[in-house]
């Protein structure tokens, strides 16, 4: 290119030059410019040609007739160093419940009868050198009223290089509990998010600031253990140090800081896999999340849960159809309770008690033919009696199907309805209508 | 009683590790992303080598599942044969970064990017995808030139001496015997094609354009309207009249691609449908390189030369 601007420079000048020469002699002054023109567009059309010439010359022209097998220059790959995504997930429906909020609960989810737009993310990842690669997922999203807000979903490290099958995550990213946790809302299978994730890791699911070690068994199938280390506090921390513990434990939440390795959060996983057949797949996993919870200062807080995916894809598979997989996670959470001044009825004082909780979802995916995805989906939450009331641990099923038609991998639409019943208010009936699309690089995803 | 079980646990695990370490298999564990760089891998690496391929070879390369048994077959990886060109974008990176595997870290001795050094075609002059799942780096499906090989089996013989110098003499004696070989092919194949030369064929994915290249054969429209969009009636319709026009009598089809698209075109244009699939092993009696080109060539030699 810069040979072309010289070459073109050089012509121009010397055309203006010879003009200049002519001008001289005894061209008239219009004549002499129209010529100039004249000629300034023979060199345009001809540098055009070139650089159309230029693009024609794809290598393709010449492979028919290139006999040799002699290796070209390697062709560049990418366009820079970093990898760069932009999805937007938008919902339209409608529900029985006016108050859209309070059904639906997870902080992606359809928000007001109308329209929502819960998700515009940035997702950014690459290399960061031999030894790390860099993640990044920076999520905008409007509230009901229509206010952006911003959060710093994940943005972490991964090792790439570590001896002994090891890897170590550090950053703010989500906890490896189960299987739906860790994935982002683009990937979901269903509109909304599970009630039992809702019920044990709040709106926005289990993230936080740490660090996890995962270390690759050395056996002839898949079997992976990991551990992560997270600060214990935080909305995004809600069965643990949680500004909203309050709604869980009922009480005026106590100011508790770090005090030992005990206040951090731990959360174990161990997950296995195997291929039952060529075309069937199996992964099972069990998690567990140990950390402080501020109805007190001893105040803990144990969550455990166990996942299994199932798939099974045709063997002469087209885009990834036709195929069978079916996902579910059963999770239990034991809250102890310390005594605590009550945050209805200040003079009150609530005893220290075990709260327990807990919850299920199972979803069946068809993806009947390609594009074409038909799911169903079973939702469960409860919650034991307590010395108060808490409409978060109120018992409550819901049950979904749905239908996803993606035109490309790179755009979704789902229509899906959704059947709730909530101990002590009753059904309600919603219907929500769901559209994504995603630009730029697509970070695929993990089994 | 508990620690007995502790103990009994932490042997077991040890004994596993030191398994898995141990140097008892001293061949060369090779893993290619498809099942056509895993029959050249097998040609060039003989006894040496024990090949593995991800996908299926009915299967769509596209789209393969990241389960995980492929990071177990990964992590344990000497060689990673990929075609590259982002053929493997949708899958391969995944399994790659749960694999922690430094030897076939990009860049080392232990990857071999297929792709490299070949001479791409429809490399598009602008990324856009309203022109369908096109790849930034060109068309993919380059394995089906001989040409094209010869320079990818350089390259793996090339990678794997780096690999394990001891059998470097057997790397370079298999390099020649099968570029000897597929030379011989080659001449016999351009001759069984030579008397169809600019005869038109139709594909469902631009999957064959290489091999039409090579051979003289013109890909004259494919079943898909852009690369990765489905199908429609209208495109059809095109389709049907463009066969007529051209008088192209030749619908290749793959294994995982939709055929009874492929049969309601050829029922209206006379044509005939050809199920070939571009890897080994998706077929009986075709289970290297070598037979699948001449599963290729002569199906559809057969197939131009019959009478309308």
């Amino acid at each position: 290119m810069k040979k072309l601007v010289q070459a073109a420079t050089a012509v121009v000048a010397a055309m203006i030059w010879s003009s200049h020469v002519a001008a001289q002699t005894t061209d008239s002054t219009a004549r002499r410019q129209q010529r100039m023109l004249d000629s300034l567009v023979i060199v345009i059309k001809s540098l055009q040609d070139r650089i159309d010439s230029l693009g024609r010359a794809r290598p393709d022209s010449a492979a028919a007739t290139q006999p040799s097998a002699a290796p070209q220059a390697p062709v560049r790959s990418g366009s820079g160093y970093m990898n760069i995504g932009f999805v937007t997930l938008a919902d339209a429906g409608w529900s029985s419940e006016p108050d859209v909020g309070s059904l639906q609960v997870g902080d992606h989810d359809p928000a007001v009868r109308g329209f929502t737009l819960p998700n515009a993310e940035v997702t950014l990842d690459g290399a960061v050198d031999p030894y790390f690669r860099g993640f990044s997922n920076i999520v905008l999203k409007l509230d009901s009223n229509g206010e952006t807000g911003v959060e710093l979903e994940e943005a972490y490290l991964l090792t790439t290089s570590l001896p002994w099958n090891l890897q170590i995550k550090a950053g703010q990213f989500f906890a490896e509990f189960g299987r739906q946790n860790p994935q982002h809302p683009h990937s979901w299978a269903f509109v909304d998010q599970p009630l039992a994730l809702n019920r044990m890791f709040g709106p926005d699911g289990l993230r936080s600031q740490g660090a996890r070690i995962s270390w690759l068994l050395p056996t002839n199938w898949y079997a992976e253990a990991m551990l992560g280390v997270f600060n214990s506090a935080g909305g995004t921390a809600f069965s643990f140090r949680s500004d909203e513990s309050s709604e869980i434990h009922g009480g005026v939440s106590e100011e508790r800081g770090v005090k030992s390795g005990g206040d951090l959060l731990l959360v174990p996983r161990i997950a296995t896999s195997m291929d039952l057949t060529a075309t069937q797949v199996l992964l099972l996993g069990a998690s567990a999340a140990f950390g402080p919870n501020n109805s007190g200062p001893n105040a803990k807080t144990q969550v455990y849960g166990a996942d299994a995916y199932w798939k099974w894809k045709s063997a002469t598979a087209h885009q990834g159809f036709p195929f069978v997989s079916s996902q579910s996670e059963v999770l239990f959470r034991r809250y102890d309770a310390a005594e605590r001044q009550s945050a209805e009825n200040p003079g009150v004082t609530l005893p220290s008690e075990r709260l327990r909780d807990s919850g299920a979802y199972s979803e069946l995916l068809w993806g009947i033919k390609p594009r074409w995805v038909a799911g169903i989906r079973g939702d469960y939450a409860a919650g034991d009696d307590a010395s108060f009331d808490a409409v978060l641990r109120a018992d409550r099923y819901r049950m979904s199907p749905n239908v996803t038609w993606y035109p490309t991998e790179f755009s979704k639409l789902r229509l899906q309805y959704n059947y709730d019943h909530r101990s002590g208010i009753g059904r309600d009936h919603s219907l929500w209508f769901q559209f994504e699309f995603l630009l730029g690089a697509h970070a695929a995803h993990k089994f | 009683m508990k620690n007995t079980i502790l103990r009994r646990v932490a042997a077991a695990l040890l004994i596993a590790a030191s398994g898995a370490a141990l140097p008892f298999a001293a061949k060369i564990s090779v893993v290619a992303t498809t099942p056509d760089l895993a029959a050249l891998a097998r040609a060039i690496g003989g006894d040496a080598v024990d090949v593995k391929a991800l996908a299926k070879p009915t299967e769509d390369p596209h789209f393969v599942d990241a389960k995980p048994s492929h990071i177990v077959t990964l992590n344990r990886a000497d060689v990673l044969i990929e075609g590259g060109a982002e053929l493997e974008l949708g899958w391969l990176p995944p399994l790659l970064e749960s694999a922690r595997n430094d030897k076939i870290a990009a860049g080392a001795p232990g990857r071999v990017v297929a792709s490299q050094g070949i001479r791409m075609i429809e490399v598009p002059a602008t990324f856009d995808r309203s022109k369908g799942d096109v790849h930034s780096l060109g068309n993919p499906h380059f394995l089906v030139d001989p040409v094209n090989v010869k320079i990818v089996v350089a390259q793996i013989a090339d990678h794997l001496s780096q690999v394990d110098p001891k059998s470097a003499e057997t790397y370079k004696a298999n390099l020649q015997k099968f570029t000897t070989a597929l030379d011989a092919k080659l001449a016999e194949w351009q001759k069984q094609l030579a008397p169809y030369k600019g005869a038109k064929i139709v594909t469902y994915h631009r999957d064959f354009v290489y091999f039409a290249n090579r051979f003289g054969l013109e890909v004259l429209e494919t079943l898909e309207p852009k690369p990765g969009i489905a199908p429609s009636p209208a495109h059809l319709a095109k389709v049907i009249s463009m066969m007529q026009a051209a008088k192209a009598r030749v619908i290749i089809v793959q294994p995982y691609q939709n055929r009874k698209t492929a049969e309601t075109v050829a029922r209206q244009t006379n044509a005939a449908v050809l199920d070939i699939p571009e890897q080994p092993g998706a077929m009986k009696n075709v289970s290297d390189y070598i037979q699948m080109m001449d599963y290729l060539v002569t199906t559809l030699a057969n197939a131009l030369g019959e009478k309308p």
